[in-house]
């Protein structure tokens, strides 16, 4: 058969070959040593992870880690609160 | 006693010395009863986000404090019966951080190259999401 082929069934990445593009693996932004705390004060900070109408940007996007995305949308709805930041832009 | 973050944002009318004032009464409310402020920090006049009362601005002001909770809950009865006081969050903390918090230091660090090096290599969705990465924002 000339169908059958070696390599896994279309590899996403790194194997594909062909690939026009290579994703790279995305790591979460909180979990390294020398990341910063997530916190409600840093208004810098929590406004990476809001999308342009102030929404809290999904974590498959921004490839935080599900336990730092719980903490991170936690600080986010208290700068809300203390209207540091919007609940919402426009 | 337990660790303890409280922000109280104050109207935009108060002068400062008022707030100081302000904050002075609550402090003394906890120290009457056995508890610590360790640190105080004034932020400022900021601009809110959103209108509270009609407010377009407030004197935010975050206190440390280490006290029992009949002492917060004491200081919180009054800063809520205060009309000075826009808006109160009292969060329980593991430990209380020294120096100053991210909002005074994020003045001095203002202009520090925004959204980080790990923004740009992120390659583009393929899908027409209509969605742009969070590197846009705003201000």
């Amino acid at each position: 058969m000339s169908m059958t082929s070696t390599d896994a069934p279309r590899g996403g990445g790194a194997g594909g070959g062909r690939r026009p593009f290579f994703r790279r693996r995305k790591t979460c932004p909180f979990s390294s040593d020398q990341s910063p705390k997530i916190d409600y004060k840093d208004v810098k900070l929590l406004q990476r992870f809001l999308s342009e109408r102030g929404k809290i940007v999904p974590s498959r996007i921004t490839a935080v880690a599900a336990k730092k995305q719980r903490l991170l949308a936690q600080a986010i709805k208290r700068a809300r609160f203390l209207a540091l930041l919007p609940y919402l832009l426009k | 006693m337990s660790f303890y973050e409280n922000i109280f944002i104050a109207r935009q009318d108060a002068t400062a010395a008022q707030v100081e004032a302000l904050t002075d009464a609550f402090a003394a409310i906890l120290t009457e009863q056995g508890g610590k402020v360790t640190k105080r920090e004034y932020w400022g006049l900021r601009s809110l986000s959103y209108r509270i009362k009609k407010n377009r601005k407030g004197h935010y002001t975050l206190l440390n404090i280490d006290a029992p909770p009949a002492a917060v809950v004491e200081m919180e009865r009054n800063m809520r019966i205060n009309e000075d006081v826009l808006r109160l969050l009292t969060v329980r903390v593991e430990a209380l951080e020294e120096g100053p918090s991210a909002m005074l230091q994020s003045r001095s660090r203002d202009d520090r190259p925004r959204g980080g090096r790990d923004r740009e290599d992120r390659p583009r969705r393929e899908r027409s999401e209509g969605f742009v990465a969070p590197e846009g924002e705003p201000t």
